[in-house]
């Protein structure tokens, strides 16, 4: 069972090794919209402080529904995908191994930009730590849920502009609770009730989710 | 008893015919008994003046706005354990009546925000939420509106709906979960509601008609989604030719 996971996940992580260009779309146009916010609102440094922390989490947002549609896509046009659904192993591992595999080629590279742009913003050392934290907590969600959009527009027209209409509404917990973290360092109000929350949040989709996607999986292939 | 027999499409059609009628009546009686009160019998607020009588609306809408998601997601959970047809079609049928209603508290609520906050919106807890709840009802209904196979698109948006149902008692305990600017509910099953009795008459009847609303235009859309899904068998062929 183990094995099949790893395999999955080594699978996609290699095939995105080998694919850079498609995988660095997504880490660039996190930095993109990141950077347009101080163009549109001014260089301010407390106005920018201020909004910080919600910019980056929206665009890491934004960045993660960009890479979703290509969850299953690929492997659906050449037929991997319903091999793989034959396979004796329980759908659920898969699209679980496609949620890490998609966290570990997009969120992670997400965690290590973040702090720079948070630089950009003039955020406080501490804050910056805060962010990548809860990035760090809250970007396996993004994938998470995002696979079961993705698995439910999989092979529909418009699929990428409807994915992020089914999960934008789902992600806004995750939204609220990690940069309401990094809103609790700067005022010093804390931030463990929101990193609680987020944590419970992850739980709840690694619970949950992998099951959904499954079933969201086997409706739009069969 | 078998429930079986009124899964079944050709039971379904004519008695949702015959039922029609009646909530149809239900409704407009109820709504003209809920609006007299509202606007005749009901005391003016001593705090709000005349402007609070908007909630004779707001909260009905408010309340079958989350009240509809939950029924939906209930009708999606039987489809997907039982396989049958006419759940989805009721979950379907719903939709855009839920999503009409939260547009309608939305509305409603800046209404009675700019009087009384000085605001046409706020970006407080129950606010946001019941615009997240408009969001999940918009992407059911663009998801199912996307998929042509009428199979697959009952199944996907049944499982999206599940999936969003879990944001309801989300909006339902913002209140306590986040604190903000929106008053508490000042009606509540534990203890005595805070408002006039007559306000609270009001408000139960609207929301009553509220729902009988709701079941008549379910119905309505039930059947010619039936219709529609099964323009092929004998039994339709039947009923329609009955029809003068």
């Amino acid at each position: 069972m183990l094995k099949f996971l790893f395999t999955v996940i080594r699978r996609d992580v290699l095939l995105a090794g080998r694919r850079r260009g498609d995988w660095l779309t997504a880490q660039f146009f996190f930095v993109m919209v990141v950077s347009m916010f101080p163009l549109g609102i001014g260089p301010e440094p407390g106005m920018l402080r201020t909004i910080g922390p919600g910019v980056v989490w929206v665009a890491a947002l934004l960045a993660s529904l960009l890479s979703l549609d290509r969850l299953f896509a690929d492997d659906y046009r050449d037929g991997t995908l319903e091999q793989m659904l034959l396979s004796p192993s329980p759908i659920a591992l898969l699209t679980l191994g496609k949620a890490i595999a998609h966290w570990i080629i997009n969120g992670i590279p997400l965690l290590l930009i973040a702090p720079l742009l948070g630089i950009q913003f003039n955020l406080p050392a501490e804050a910056l730590w805060m962010l990548v934290l809860s990035l760090a907590i809250g970007t396996p969600i993004l994938s998470l849920l995002g696979s079961i959009g993705a698995a439910l527009t999989l092979g529909l027209r418009g699929g990428g502009a409807l994915v992020t209409l089914l999960i934008m509404p789902l992600y806004v917990p995750a939204l609220i609770f990690g940069a309401g973290a990094v809103e609790g360092v700067l005022s010093g109000t804390g931030s463990e009730a929101h990193l609680s929350l987020l944590g419970a949040f992850l739980m709840m989709s690694l619970l949950l989710a992998p099951w959904v996607s499954a079933m969201a999986l086997r409706v739009s292939v069969e | 008893m078998n429930l079986y027999h009124y899964a079944s499409p050709s039971t379904f059609y004519p008695l949702a015919g015959k039922l029609i009628p009646w909530f149809a009546a239900l409704a407009f009686l109820l709504a003209i008994a809920g609006l007299y009160i509202s606007f005749f019998v009901a005391p003016t607020d001593f705090q709000q003046g005349e402007g609070y009588r908007i909630i004779f609306i707001h909260v009905p809408a408010a309340w079958m706005s989350m009240f509809i998601y939950v029924v939906m997601a209930f009708w999606s959970a039987i489809g997907l354990a039982w396989n049958t047809r006419l759940s989805f079609v009721m979950a379907r049928a719903l939709a855009p009546t839920g999503a009409m209603f939260t547009f309608v508290a939305l509305w409603t609520g800046a209404f009675w925000g700019k009087p009384m906050w000085g605001a046409w919106w706020v970006w407080d807890a129950r606010l946001t939420s019941e615009l997240i709840l408009l969001f999940l009802y918009v992407g059911v209904m663009a998801l199912q509106a996307a998929i042509d196979d009428p199979r697959r698109a009952d199944r996907a948006g049944a499982l999206l709906n599940l999936v969003g149902v879990i944001n309801v008692p989300i909006i339902y305990f913002s209140v306590k979960w986040w604190n903000t600017l929106h008053q508490g509910s000042s009606v509540s099953l534990t203890r005595a509601p805070s408002m006039a009795q007559t306000m609270l008459w009001g408000m139960l009847i609207m929301a009553l008609a509220a729902w009988m609303y709701t079941i008549a235009v379910a119905l309505a859309r039930a059947r010619t989604l039936v219709l529609e899904r099964e323009r092929q068998t004998e039994w339709v062929r039947a009923q329609l030719e009955g029809q003068p």
